[in-house]
């Protein structure tokens, strides 16, 4: 287990590698400059700003500068916010975002396995037909279409939850709400699907035939096969979750990573695009990691390789 | 002999999107105490749905029990209760299942499999079941049971599997154990290990056993008494000497005729033509006239009655009216019963020793 691991990591070094070195190469091509967005620069004054942060340099030192300070975690300043280190920016932002991020993943998985499993017992009831029709409205209509609706009504007219910024538990409801909506529909559904394909298995109908109560047979015995597939849409889920920061963050004004993301983008702040990119890189082949482990420890079948057996 | 079970007229439907599919069409038998009852009939002749009608384990929707008694130690087993049915389910009746490769749960260690029913039904602890079940696998011929608890299902082949199934059915002593074609979906060579299994069993334990199968050779080893299946009906039943060496019904010389014996070449073999009737428009007279060469006007219009042979033998054929021509068995069953009288298969059985 430990040297699958260790493998793992070693892989997961190479790909970082490479985002890192096509965000750069990316980054290079986009038009603009960090400095289009300031107020009038003389030439002059250009020179030495490029200098100071080493644009001037030709693309390839530059380019191993990068990659150089990156080994030693360093992923260089922020052109806009006051020469501040972009690790110390990113640190600001990713309490925030996780802290949305995990509720909402929370929430939204707990609600939607309570949904998707009530449906699966109660197959082609009003109830199923219901829970069907949530989950498919959950999944098409993207989040930034209930954050402003939740905001609209909720915040304005209601004036029940304050519609921006972060810190409160009432300031948290709103933002988590509209970022739980997809984790909830699509994990709902699978799990409905695993469900009724695992109730009407032979191997129920054994346990059944036991004399195994209704509670144990779906508890017991069909839960965890009908999870197995639902490990699969987490890695589409944390997808969703991470662009779902950007937009749900930047609507709700909160302070996370996200928003500082849009924030790089429409400064050309380099150095924070290039940050965050690596960092949501970074921690989406962690998901996929986790989501193998996981495997792992669900489904016997799947037990790596040096894994205890 | 003392009966433990009795059915009486049962019907079991499946309503589905074309109609109602009459699986199980007025089904009447009794099992006794001990013995090793078989039922045969072609696939899809409502062996399997008789059999789990028993212990009530037909999905429901589509299924249900539409009429009938299912009398079981005085209980009528048709009008109990869900939560009534879950403690004589697994303790006192219990099923093999025909397809090991399906009827394990995937992500169970098999050691937990074993154990469950024994956890349910008796008040024992973890550390006495976990014995009890090591010797269960011992008993169905596992060997290295003390390694092999605690593995799951990929672990094993298919005869294995099977042999954990077999495990599973037997671990509370149940009074009624119901073989759903044990041996069908293994290998051939398979077949032959889990079918020795089986006669060793009945052998060990006092379950009284309804032996399910398409394959009346097997039969020939294990039964006491034979019923044959055909269209959701019982069209007859008897001792096994009864149905191989004084078979009535033309359905039963078609699956003797069909059936391979020792002496016998693949050659001799003759299929029943035509196919079974569909069981969305059961036909009206009997089911099986279509198929009979010796179908009289009246098999196209009346279903016949059960006609009794002897005290143990019934045969629903209008051949048995006292008014129906004399028909004789075709050739190639006759001399098939003769060859069975060589090979003298269910008198090896006697030998053994009569259980009764
Ligand atoms: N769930 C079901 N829905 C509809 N029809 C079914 C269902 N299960 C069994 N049947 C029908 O019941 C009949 C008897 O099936 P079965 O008892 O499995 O046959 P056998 O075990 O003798 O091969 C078949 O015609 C089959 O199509
Ligand atoms: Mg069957």
């Amino acid at each position: 287990m430990g040297k699958y691991i260790a493998k793992r990591a070693g892989y997961m070094l190479i790909t970082l590698f490479i985002i890192a070195t096509f965000s750069f190469i990316l980054m290079k091509l986009l038009p603009g400059s960090p400095l289009t967005a300031e107020q009038k620069v003389t030439a002059a004054q250009r020179a030495i700003i490029e200098a100071k942060y080493g644009l001037d340099q030709p693309i390839l030192i530059q380019y191993f500068k990068y990659i150089g300070n990156l080994v030693q975690g360093d992923l260089g300043v922020s052109f806009q916010l006051k020469n501040q280190p972009v690790t110390k920016i990113l640190m600001a932002g990713v309490p925030v975002s996780a802290q949305l991020g995990i509720w909402a993943l929370f929430i939204g998985t707990f609600f939607g396995m309570l949904l998707g499993l009530l449906a699966s017992i109660k197959h082609n009831t009003v109830f199923d037909y219901g829970a069907n029709i949530i989950s498919v409205l959950g999944i098409s209509i993207p989040s930034f279409i209930f954050a402003g609706l939740l905001q609209y009504f909720v915040g304005v007219k209601l004036g029940w939850l304050p519609i921006a910024f972060w810190g409160t538990p009432q300031q948290m409801i709103m933002p988590i709400i509209s970022l739980s909506i997809f984790p909830m529909a699509i994990s709902s559904r699978f799990l409905r699907t695993e469900m009724i394909e695992v109730l009407g298995s032979d191997y129920m109908v054994t346990a059944k035939a036991k004399g195994v109560s209704n509670f144990a047979l779906v508890f017991k015995h069909a839960l965890r096969n009908a999870l197995i597939p639902l490990i699969t849409v987490m890695g589409p889920m944390a997808v969703s979750l991470m662009t779902g920061t950007l937009v749900i963050e930047q609507i709700f004004s909160v302070p996370g990573l996200g928003e500082q993301f849009t924030r790089g983008v429409l400064t050309n702040d380099y150095s924070i695009i290039m940050g965050t990119t690596l960092f949501f890189a970074f921690f989406f082949i962690l998901v996929i990691l986790i989501i193998d482990l996981l495997y792992g420890i669900v489904d016997p079948r799947i037990r790596l390789s040096g894994g205890e057996d | 002999m003392e009966n433990i079970l009795e059915v009486k007229n049962l019907h079991v439907s499946f309503d589905t999107y074309g109609g109602e599919v009459q699986a199980v069409r007025g089904v009447t038998f009794d099992l006794k105490k001990g013995e090793t009852l078989a039922i045969v009939g072609e696939s899809g002749s409502g062996k399997s749905v008789t059999t789990r009608a028993l212990a009530k384990l037909i999905p429901s929707p589509p299924g249900r029990i539409k009429e009938g008694e299912i009398l079981f130690e005085g209980k009528n087993l048709a009008q109990l209760s869900e939560r009534e049915m879950q403690k004589i389910r697994g303790k006192d009746i219990s099923t093999i299942f025909q397809d090991p490769m399906t009827s394990l749960n995937p992500t169970m260690k098999i050691g937990s499999q074993v154990m469950e029913g024994l956890l349910k039904h008796h008040k024992i602890s973890k550390k006495e079941a976990r014995k009890r079940t090591l010797e269960l696998l011992d008993l169905v011929g596992l060997p290295d049971a003390e390694k092999r608890i605690d593995q799951y299902p990929h672990q094993f082949s298919g005869g294995q599997r099977q042999r954990v199934v077999i495990a599973i059915a037997l671990a509370c002593g149940p009074k009624i154990l119901i073989a759903d074609e044990p041996t069908t979906a293994l290998d051939v060579t398979i077949q032959a290990q889990i079918l020795e299994l089986m006669k060793d069993i009945q052998k060990k334990v006092d379950s009284s056993i309804i032996f399910i199968t398409h394959d009346l050779g097997v039969v020939a080893n294990v039964a006491d008494r034979v019923a044959v299946m055909y269209a959701g009906k019982i069209v007859e039943i008897g001792t096994a000497d009864e149905i191989f060496y004084n078979p009535k019904h033309p359905y039963t010389w078609g699956l003797l005729g069909s059936m391979p014996t020792l002496d016998n070449e693949e050659e001799s073999l003759v299929a029943i033509p035509g196919s079974p009737p569909d069981m969305l428009n059961p036909p009206t007279g009997d089911a099986f006239a279509a198929r009979n060469e010796y179908a009289m006007e009246i098999d196209f219009v009346e279903q016949p009655p059960m006609f009794k042979v002897s005290d143990t033998h019934y045969a629903a054929t209008w051949l048995l009216h006292e008014h129906a021509p004399k028909v004789e068995p075709p050739l190639a069953v006759q001399s098939r019963m003769k060859d069975n009288l060589h090979a003298n298969v269910p008198g090896e059985r006697k030998k053994e020793g009569d259980r009764s």
